[in-house]
């Protein structure tokens, strides 16, 4: 009876030493020798896997830092110029800084500016609904206000406003990933520079169609009148079919443009309230005077 | 009787218009032609802005290969080339004629006159289908010159005529067959001739016992056509269910019906290659049924290609005020319409207004995993797995699951007991895997 007990330890035992020594042989021929700034870098990086810096996750984006040793031409949008930094000491390179940018709707067919014409019942997917008709306020070009971009959105910055049925976007937590701008199907949402204290000007609609058509689908659509490309001295406004477009390279921040739009198609962001100059608060300065 | 033997279902028929002949509809006071009215690329305008038209003019020519002629179905002036919406609501490129009398082009044979011998041979058939800007009038809109062309190394064997209007509500095909049947043998004759067969079927679902005993009494008289009365089941009407029904092949997957021997063509289309052919008359005018529970008088409309629709819902009675929704085509494929300033089209068959109540989609509960969409799927596809895969954005998943297999007849969406969107989702894994497969073409 020992005697079995004892044959099956030892052969259970060699069994184990033996598989152990064929391991070790096996581990050592095919040693993987992986450089260990990836892991010091891919730690350092958000670990959101969304895909803003073009590469698949952030341990792809890590793998090519370390093994190009260069930080050219690569941007974690999430973590941003912070975060380059820290990854700069690690491969030895230093990083050059960027504008921070954030997503912008640029599209302002709330259900009181552009009132329904059709009901929409089916799918709740813009991807669908544009294959279907031109929407449910009638302008072809506008939010579809199904939501792909809020369900793209893996950082809980965007949420869809029941009483507009425009989606919202959280200038704080937007990481300008640009997962909303590849998820809509008419391209209304743009990576904008982010602008000194969140301030930013841009025309909030994408609509091409001339002007009549235009304004009898939406009453704050860009009719392409051209004022505003008059009135901007730095040529940061430019006006191709039927829409204009500022330039946020060349904007800045004058505010110009909003005065003399006609439809109040161009909005700014954040800017304090503007001073009204009332004949009263005129002729107070006067008697000052 | 025969049928298709993979799944398919049977929605109430509803047929409402079936005993109310074709009328003619008045000429509208402008008409908009569409300049995409076929499948594949839109054609260019050739007449400008103040030119006078007659009826059967030329206006538009086919762009590429897979395109048709547009001639125009008025008489008039060019009011202007510009754009306006078509029936999903996107604007297209359209022209404009103000309509000023009925004069037509004097080649244009107006007279209701049989001419029973073809005259002419294969190829100035061809020719002459091209010239009249012929299209697939069943829904598809696909150029019928392209379709009846039989690629080389290629054999057509039979020609399946598809009378078998399996949407419910739509009789336009019904009232053809009783109604022009001569006309409608010759035009299947004159196809018969241009693909070079000797023997075609016209599939008749039994519902329709009139046409079919009509149609038999006349086949009589014309060689090698035969009538094939079906046993009622949706969707038969899709191409590769009737080849399957009458001469019980299968059409492989991502093949034409080519493949098998078969050129399949629907009984608007026969009749229209009639007028073509023997009258010289372009494609300016089909029938179109206005149908609905709540619409005073169902009725079959012959319209002028370009008519508003406003025009023929009045014909019908006025829109009734419990309309919920207009959809161009039939209850099962047709889309709901955007506005009633569309004009009727080459590919619209019916328009149907539907009560608000029936309108409405039900409510969506979870997959009770009843299979039941697995057993009504006419191309043997599993839908509530392709419309989960839909869900979760796994396109090459949808691809080995037969996405692009798809005729989207909506048999699944229809006996979902838990009302799920499964077409809705199967469309946009569809449209996205074609993207996909293009791309790897490419």
């Amino acid at each position: 009876m020992n005697t079995v007990i004892i044959y099956a330890v030892i052969t259970l035992s060699l069994i184990g030493v033996l598989s152990a020594i064929i391991l070790y042989v096996i581990a050592q021929k095919f040693k993987v020798i992986e450089d260990p700034r990836i892991d010091d870098v891919a730690n350092l990086l958000p670990g959101a896997n969304c895909g803003g810096c073009g590469y698949a996750g952030c341990r792809n984006l890590a793998e090519f830092i370390v093994k190009n040793e260069t930080l050219d031409n690569v941007f974690c949008p999430v973590g941003g110029n912070e975060l380059l930094k820290q990854i700069g000491p690690v491969i030895g390179k230093v990083a050059v800084e960027r504008e921070p940018m954030v997503a912008v709707l640029r599209c302002n067919g709330s259900k009181i500016n552009s009132p329904l014409k059709t009901n929409y019942d089916s799918l709740s997917s813009c991807f669908f609904a544009h294959s279907l008709f031109s929407g449910e306020g009638g302008c072809p070009n506008g939010c579809l206000g199904c939501g792909d971009c809020v369900n793209a959105c893996t950082f809980d910055a965007m949420y869809m406003d029941k009483e507009t049925g425009l989606p919202v976007i959280s200038d704080d937590k937007c990481t300008s990933c640009g997962a909303c701008v590849k998820a809509c199907p008419r391209n209304i949402i743009e990576l904008r520079f982010k602008g000194k204290k969140n301030r930013r000007i841009f025309v909030s609609c994408v609509n091409k169609e001339k002007g009549a058509p235009a304004k009898k689908n939406c009453a704050v659509a860009c009719i392409g009148c051209g004022k505003c490309v008059k009135e901007c001295k730095f040529e940061a406004i430019t006006l191709e079919n039927n829409l204009a477009y500022i330039h946020f390279e060349k904007c800045t921040l004058c505010r110009k443009c909003v005065e003399s739009c006609p439809t109040n198609a161009i909005w700014e962001v954040n800017f304090p309230e503007r001073k009204i100059k009332t004949a009263d608060s005129q002729t107070e300065e006067v008697i000052a005077n | 009787m025969k049928t298709f033997k993979i799944g398919g279902v049977h929605p109430k028929e509803n047929k409402l218009s079936e005993k109310s002949p074709i009328k003619v509809l008045a000429l509208p006071k402008t008409a908009i032609i569409p300049l995409s009215q076929n499948l594949g690329a839109p054609s260019n305008p050739i007449v400008n802005k103040g030119d006078k038209v007659k009826v059967g003019q030329l206006i538009a020519e086919s762009s590429s290969f897979i395109s048709s002629h547009i001639h125009a179905p008025v008489s008039g002036t060019i009011a202007k080339i510009d754009e306006a919406i078509d029936s999903s609501g996107y604007k297209r490129k359209s022209i404009f004629i103000d309509v000023e009398g009925d004069e037509w082009l004097e080649n244009i044979d107006k007279s209701n006159n049989l001419i029973s011998d073809i005259r002419f041979s294969k190829e100035e058939i061809i020719a002459k289908i091209k010239d009249a800007g012929i299209v697939g009038l069943g829904g598809a809109t696909f150029p019928t010159h392209v379709k009846l062309m039989i690629p080389k190394g290629k054999k057509a064997e039979c020609l399946i005529i598809n009378g078998v209007e399996c949407e419910p509500y739509l009789t336009s095909d019904h009232r053809l067959m009783i109604e022009k049947g001569d006309e409608l043998m010759v035009g299947i004759q004159i196809i018969m001739k241009s693909i070079e067969v000797t023997k075609a079927y016209i599939g008749i679902e039994n519902n329709k016992p009139d046409a079919i005993e009509h149609l038999t009494n006349l086949s009589k008289k014309y060689n090698g056509i035969e009538i094939c009365p079906l046993k009622v089941k949706y969707p038969q009407g899709g191409e590769k269910q009737l080849i399957k029904a009458i001469i019980g092949r299968e059409v492989p997957s991502g093949k034409l019906p080519i493949e098998v021997g078969c050129v399949v063509q629907n009984v608007g289309t026969a009749y229209a290659v009639y007028e073509a052919v023997q009258k010289n008359k372009p494609l300016i005018e089909r029938v179109v049924t206005v149908t609905g529970k709540s619409v005073k008088n169902p009725t079959n409309l012959l319209t002028r290609i370009g008519t508003p629709v406003s025009l023929l819902l009045d014909e019908a009675g006025s829109l009734p005020d419990d309309s919920g929704k207009i959809i161009n085509g039939g209850p099962m494929m047709g889309k709901a319409v955007n506005s009633l300033e569309i004009p009727v089209v080459k590919g619209m068959s019916g328009l149907l207004v539907m009560p608000e109540k029936e309108s409405k989609r039900v409510a969506v509960y979870n997959c009770i995993r009843c299979a039941k969409c697995v057993s009504v799927c006419p191309m043997g596809l599993s839908p509530y797995l392709i419309a989960q895969t839909s869900e979760i954005n796994k396109e090459e998943m949808a691809e080995i699951h037969g996405v692009m297999d798809c005729i989207e007849c909506g048999s699944c969406s229809f006996t979902c007991p838990s009302g799920r969107p499964l077409l809705d989702n199967i469309r946009i894994s569809k449209n996205k895997v074609g993207q996909i497969i293009r791309a790897r073409l490419k």
